[in-house]
């Protein structure tokens, strides 16, 4: 009935007033519009190219890339492909994002609840260092440290040196380290087995608690698990305790682990531009559980750590996350101020693999996709997370 | 009746005097616990073994005075500032004729002064908006009305930054508003390039739009056809500013009832109709506050046409920085410079949380 009168209307409103039909000529001429644009672009963009005879396509990564990188995370030298010099720049940038969103969390969470803190002058230095911190371009506070490194701090001659091992100057941060031992590398894989055993002892603890409602306690015995394991390791691989520590020969220190002064100011610079805005976030988020969840958590008697782990954080994570999430992107994203300062990140190796090929295209078009890989796998997470954590109505 | 009188013959018990006035408050506030008094007394100390010595540095022990001999003193050497704030401030700009881009920068700061408050936004306000741009670029630019007309190459320093924010801002809105009624539109060709444009500018940093704006752009030209490099990167950050106002005026369409759509189709009005009369009013005042958000950023942002080489506040800085009589003083230069950005931020985000709390209706 409703369908026939449909088409009776139909028949009578002439073309231009059919919204269908006329939705299906706007959207033809957008993609005429988007293609006729695109052309231009291109053929203008292939004339320019031969005329100034450079190359196209992507063989360029095969070719020697004849410049050195400060400092990289795998064998390299100016005699490998460009290839690899990006694939060094990748890894750089992976480092300093990794490093950087630990430190963020950690600083953002703490200032978070100093700025929630009753006592009024912790409160207002957390909400001051807020403030400061974010109303300064970040690209200004990288150049700050840098400066600071370079131009602040003494040389290596007259270096700063809190304690025995640790050094501070114009070379950046030198600290000593154990000497490479192989049971360090057992070490290691002992930790990681103490977190596959940490894995499937919760899931054991949490069915028996279910089960039988006796606690167990999961906490103290991961910290013992994952102290214990690596430290047994250590004590059967024959206690080794050489370090090697950092001395000044001639005008730079040998041995001992170096952290340069590029790699330092821009993990200084992000971290504490990014944990201001990861502060905000997490206070809003502690502050969106209703108080009423604490009182009523305390009235059927769980205890302050409890009321802690199962009713308030659970609650606030699902508010914090999501923006937490988006603040490590806006790090991954702004450690490509690195190029700025030197340090060698994609960003930094593709500007350089641009000025010596010519290829800005293919260059840019790098540097896109490797931010777009970051960015769509976080949106995936959030998804995947959302969907996780939604609140199940009843 | 009872209970009166015997009220009335007793003394007045007042508060003990820890618990009211400063004591009080210093009790209440600052040493409530052991575990607060400790955390007090450790922040005092760490204040002041930092504040201390910051103040003596660059107050105390300081010289201020233009072309003094900074390297004698330990203090701070503002003279770095006060001998080259012309060219920090104004970069190349013809040194004669500082008076214009000065009167353009007051005229700009005062509309922004009138525009905080809410009464005045009208029609009017609107024209003068548009009516006083246009001043500011005829100051800035000049050859008409006997100006000296000054090439827009020598544009810097502070005069660049508000440009491109501005200016970025101003382009990026319409353009913004475009793209998120794009992307809530039911045309599928029209939807997935407003998503895909959206979504690949959110996914990459500004500095690869700047890279190309500044190596790729010039490609895509045809040959003999060039534009200037403040264009360029005009153009990157208003391409890249206008994804994030989509997605703000994003927010504020789908906070729209379904009922205002309902409604305005009922009385016959059109698409266009709708979202000038009906739909845009309301959706864009709900997202006046994190527009101001998206604003603080595209300022702070336009600190990145450094790495294409522009001379924008901080680039002229650097320059500054690298003559030899004033190279180590970059601490003293660029806190100079984060002041001047600090106190642009703070203004923005304190009226954005003053605007927020007037527009909260508590609906």
């Amino acid at each position: 009935m409703n369908k026939a009168i449909n088409n009776k209307i139909s028949e009578n409103i002439s073309f231009w007033y059919d919204p269908d039909k006329r939705s299906i000529v706007y959207q033809i001429g957008a993609a005429c519009l988007f293609a006729f644009v695109a052309w231009y672009l291109v053929s203008n963009t292939m004339t320019n190219l031969e005329r100034q005879s450079i190359a196209t396509g992507f063989g360029f990564l095969n070719n020697e890339a004849a410049f050195e990188i400060g400092e990289s995370l795998i064998e390299y030298s100016a005699a490998d492909r460009y290839a690899r010099a990006l694939w060094v720049g990748f890894l750089n940038t992976l480092l300093v994002s990794f490093i950087g969103v630990l430190l963020t969390v950690m600083l953002g969470s703490f200032i978070g609840v100093a700025r929630l803190s009753k006592n009024w002058l912790i409160n207002k230095c957390a909400a001051g260092y807020i403030e400061l911190f974010q109303d300064i371009p970040v690209l200004l506070q990288l150049f700050f440290w840098y400066a600071f490194f370079y131009e602040m701090l003494p040389s290596p001659k007259e270096a700063l040196s809190p304690f025995n091992g640790l050094f501070l100057c114009n070379r950046g941060l030198i600290f000593g380290i154990p000497q490479t031992h192989p049971v360090y590398k057992y070490m290691a894989i002992a930790v990681i087995i103490a977190v596959i055993v940490i894995f499937f002892l919760k899931k054991w603890a949490k069915k028996r608690q279910d089960l039988t409602g006796r606690p167990f306690p999961v906490f103290f015995t991961s910290i013992i698990l994952i102290i214990g394991f690596p430290f047994v390791c250590w004590l059967l691989g024959g206690t080794p305790t050489d370090m090697s520590v950092p001395v000044l020969k001639g005008f730079n220190f040998k041995g001992g682990l170096t952290i340069s002064p590029e790699f330092a100011a821009l993990l200084l610079g992000l971290v504490l531009y990014t944990a201001a805005f990861v502060a905000e976030v997490v206070r809003a988020g502690i502050q969106s559980v209703n108080r009423g969840q604490t009182e009523a958590a305390m009235a059927i008697g769980l205890k302050p750590g409890q009321v802690l782990n199962l009713i308030i954080l659970p609650q606030a994570l699902r508010v914090i996350i999501p923006p937490l999430t988006s603040q490590m992107l806006n790090l991954t994203k702004n450690s490509s101020l690195a190029v700025a300062i030197g340090y060698p990140d994609f960003v930094s190796v593709a500007g350089t693999a641009i000025n010596q090929t010519g290829q800005a295209i293919e260059g840019v078009m790098l540097i896109m996709i490797v931010y777009l890989i970051f960015s769509l796998s976080t949106s995936a997470f959030m998804n995947w997370y959302n969907k996780k954590m939604a609140i199940v109505e009843r | 009746m009872e209970l009166h009188a015997k009220n009335e013959n007793k003394e007045i018990i007042k508060p003990p005097i820890s618990s009211v006035g400063v004591l009080g408050w210093i009790r209440e506030n600052l040493f409530s616990s052991p575990f607060n008094t400790i955390l007090t007394i450790i922040i005092i100390s760490i204040l002041w073994f930092s504040i201390i010595p910051f103040l003596k540095w660059a107050l105390i022990d300081s010289c201020w005075l233009p072309d003094s001999n900074c390297r004698e003193t330990g203090g701070a050497c503002w003279s770095v500032i006060s001998s080259n704030y012309k060219i920090i401030l104004f970069g190349f700009y013809p040194q004669n004729i500082l008076w214009r881009p000065i009167t353009a920068i007051f005229l700009l700061v005062s509309l922004l002064i009138i525009s905080r408050n809410r009464n005045y936004w009208n029609a009017f306000l609107g024209y003068s908006w548009i009516i006083s741009l246009v001043i500011m670029g005829i100051l800035l630019k000049g050859g008409v009305l006997g100006l000296e007309s000054v090439d827009i190459e020598r544009w810097g320093g502070i005069i660049l930054t508000l440009l491109l924010s501005v200016f970025g801002l101003t382009a990026a809105y319409p353009l913004g508003i475009l793209l998120a009624l794009g992307r809530q539109s039911k045309m599928p060709v029209i939807k997935t390039f407003c998503v895909f444009y959206i979504e690949l500018i959110r996914g990459v940093p500004l500095i690869s739009l700047l890279f190309m704006s500044s190596v790729v752009f010039p490609l895509f030209l045809p040959e003999g056809v060039s534009i200037n490099g403040i264009l360029r990167a005009q153009v990157a950050i208003i391409m890249f500013t206008a994804a994030y106002i989509a997605e703000v005026v994003r927010g504020g369409l789908q906070g729209m009832n379904k009922g205002q759509f309902e409604a305005a189709d009922s009385i016959g009005l059109n698409y266009l109709q709708t979202m000038r009369l009906i739909i845009l009013p309301q959706a864009l005042k709900i997202v006046i506050p994190p527009s101001v958000s998206v604003l603080i950023s595209a300022f702070k942002d336009t600190s990145l046409v450094v790495i294409i080489g522009l001379y924008d506040l901080l680039k002229t800085t650097q320059s500054t920085l690298s003559d030899p009589k004033w190279m180590g003083f970059s601490a003293e230069a660029y806190i100079f410079i984060a002041i001047i950005y600090f106190v642009c931020c703070f203004f923005m985000s304190n009226y954005s949380r003053k605007l927020e709390k007037e527009l909260d209706t508590g609906l």
